[in-house]
């Protein structure tokens, strides 16, 4: 009801304008939403590219962060950046209990993830992607990741 | 024995690491910060720790929650008359800097003013209490609602959202996250904590009681030598002045009153004999190796002699085959009659000769099988101190039939009771032996713990073989029962003074690096 209540005014708003680069592509419920973002500079790392979102929400959003993560398939693919593992699970304070603030919405969740992208020069994954994504089973949200990095 | 152990009776102050917990407050660090350890303000009430501590022991003290309160209060009456501030103030702006007095009253003197206003007390707050308000033209911006009537709130900084939201987000802060004394604006980015007096003004009684609930947790949760009991449902509080920095010189076990030993360094299960960062270290990898180690934890092997399968339903390791009535060691399947004259061979890996390591196949497996060993032999003492247990209860109920019809007394059949803690404890230690030998390079030291091991180990075996007895002569061996029963524990005594002395003095050597 809470979430529902805020999702429905988001979801108007998005379908009546969006920043570029950041497209609606489901939003037929209130639990699952799928966003497409691409990167509008030049960027070399992620020109040419189109990146899938899938946003969870629970019953308590937005007092409670979504669950944002990277999905791939074949036309979309994870993007390469030193706090996205390969499995499109996305290191963000902003994301997390911490860092999250219930004034954030699934388009300024967008922008952020957007801009983040856009600064990078690092074509690489996070230390340790390897067993991080063979041995995580953990959700988004339980992972408590060290934030010792924001300027990546 | 020198029990004159500087990490028992240290009040030194000075830690800094205390200093980064502070950091994601937003508040300044002091780098000439001291953690002083004797405001804890408890009466001195020592407990009766036995005539003379040993060197594997720490002193520490096990607080109720009416002490914990007491002594909470305490504080709060101290430095209400030091501040000049109420009790009430005077807990807000304690909580406000996680108890942490000096550091509390160094900053009032420095500037009052500050120090109450980012605690939700400043000048504004006494002449303008928090209040619900309507305000034209508002949107919430949490819930985008924009009607006229919307009730609505914000502290000093602004952050002005509708009353529901604002609700529905302390509600879940304090409900679901657990979280009381430092509870942030919803607004973006800001770090102002939700004052106790905002939050009175908005929640509901229900939650407020939960609420202060969670501030007296605080209280433990904020002190450096406190401590809650892990164990489920415990009230109780452990404080000890063992610093995280002393925790590879020191292994600190403490009993709660609940008579759960637990480590004050990492709130784990006892392990000692095993530093907290060995037993890290050592639970990540059998984690990680467990589908590898699976399979030896197995319950059921079979006879070295006739092959039927044997189930293993005591703790004790001595087997006997049931149709062939070959007896055997569980742990290397040797016989058992050799363990008994050239006693346990089986409690130590013989490294392989040099020129088998030298094919990198034969290492791996070589690694592999060093771990097994330990491995299994860990798991082992795990999986026997529950059978122990099991057997120790099904004889429990046998002895409380034997008082009923022989009319034996209570009190004359205490010393199994004693026996099989005995045992639990010794297994307990000896299943972190197998971890701690597991990282130790070869040296004489080395030698000298793994002959102690094997001493406790045959003891134990010797006690555990005795709760397989008929229970109709157990009454009979109860003088044997006790004397072996003693021997347990002195060898545990002996293995835990070695181990610990060596560990103050930094005299092991590791053949890996602990973080
Ligand atoms: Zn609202
Ligand atoms: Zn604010
Ligand atoms: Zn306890
Ligand atoms: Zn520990
Ligand atoms: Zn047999
Ligand atoms: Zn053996």
């Amino acid at each position: 009801m809470f979430a529902s209540k805020r999702l429905s005014k988001e979801l108007t708003k998005l379908q009546d304008k969006l920043p570029p680069g950041i497209a609606l592509v489901k939003a037929d419920d209130f639990r699952e939403w799928l966003m497409d973002i691409q990167v509008m500079d030049e960027n070399p790392i992620y020109q040419g590219q189109t990146y899938r979102l899938k946003f969870t929400f629970s019953q308590s959003y937005p007092i409670e962060a979504p669950e944002v993560v990277f999905v791939r398939d074949e036309s979309h693919p994870i993007p390469m950046h030193p706090h996205i593992y390969s499995n499109g699970i996305i290191c963000l304070d902003l994301l997390d209990r911490q860092g999250w603030s219930p004034v954030h919405n699934v388009e300024s969740v967008c922008v952020s993830l957007q801009s983040m992208l856009t600064s990078n020069t690092k074509n690489e994954r996070p230390p340790g992607d390897d067993s991080f994504v063979r041995h995580n089973t953990q959700r988004p949200r339980d992972i408590n990741f060290v934030f010792h990095d924001n300027a990546v | 024995m020198d029990s004159d152990n500087d990490f028992n009776s240290s009040q030194a102050s000075g830690d800094d690491f205390l200093d980064d917990q502070d950091s994601d407050l937003g508040l300044e660090d002091d780098s000439d910060f001291d953690m002083d350890q004797d405001d804890v303000g408890f009466e001195s009430q020592d407990k009766d720790m036995g005539p003379r501590k040993q060197a594997y022991e720490v002193d520490y003290k096990v607080f109720d929650p009416q002490q914990i309160q007491a002594s909470q209060d305490n504080q709060i009456d101290e430095v209400s008359s030091i501040l000049g501030q109420p009790p009430e103030a005077t807990a807000i702006l304690l909580r406000h800097l996680r108890w942490n007095k000096e550091r509390l009253i160094d900053r009032y003197m420095d500037n009052q003013e500050e120090v109450l206003e980012n605690a939700g007390l400043g000048e504004t707050a006494a002449t303008n209490p928090p209040k619900i308000a309507k305000v034209a033209g508002f949107v919430c911006d949490i819930c985008c609602e924009d009607d006229a009537n919307l009730e609505t709130f914000a502290m000093k900084c602004g952050h002005r959202f509708c009353v529901d939201c604002y609700r529905q987000y302390l509600y879940t802060k304090i409900k679901e996250e657990g979280e009381a004394a430092r509870i942030r604006c919803p607004g973006d980015g800001c770090n102002r904590i939700v004052d106790s007096k905002s939050l009175d003004l908005l929640v509901a009684d229900e939650l407020r009681s939960r609420y202060h609930e969670l501030l007296t947790r605080t209280y433990v949760d904020d002190k450096d030598n406190l401590r809650w009991c892990p164990a489920p449902n415990c009230v109780y509080a452990v404080e000890c002045g063992v610093k995280n920095k002393d925790l590879m010189q020191i292994v600190p076990t403490v009993h709660c009153e609940c008579s759960h030993d637990f480590c004050f360094g990492c709130s784990l299960s006892d392990h000692q004999p095993a530093p907290c960062a060995l037993v890290k270290m050592w639970l990540k990898k059998c984690e990680d190796d467990s589908e590898t180690a699976n399979w030896i934890s197995a319950n059921t092997k079979e006879c070295p002699k006739c092959n039927s399968t044997i189930e293993k339903n005591g703790g004790c390791n001595h087997m006997t085959c049931r149709k062939c009535r070959h007896e055997f060691c569980w742990m290397c399947m040797g016989v058992w009659s050799e363990h008994g004259t050239s006693w346990y061979n089986c409690n130590r890996f013989e490294e392989k000769s040099g020129s088998e390591a030298r094919d990198a196949q034969a290492k791996s497996r070589l690694s592999l099988e060093r771990y097994l060993h330990y491995y299994n032999r860990y798991a082992n003492h795990e999986q026997s101190a529950k059978l122990d247990k099991d057997i120790y209860l099904k004889t429990e109920k046998k002895m409380q039939q034997l008082q009923n019809t022989t009319g034996m007394s209570w009190i004359e059949v205490q010393y199994l009771d004693t026996a099989s803690q005995a045992l639990q404890q010794c297994r307990q230690t000896l299943k972190w032996t197998y971890a701690f030998a597991y990282y130790l390079a070869r040296n004489n030291l080395t030698e000298i713990f793994e002959d102690n091991q094997k001493d406790l180990e045959m003891a134990v075996e010797n006690l555990s073989e005795m709760f397989e007895k008929p229970v109709d002569q157990l009454q009979g061996l109860k003088v044997d029962m006790m004397d072996k029963t003693s021997y347990c524990t002195k060898r545990r005594v002996i293995l835990l003074n070695d181990t610990a002395e060596n560990l103050k003095q930094g005299n092991w050597e590791f053949n890996v690096k602990f973080s």
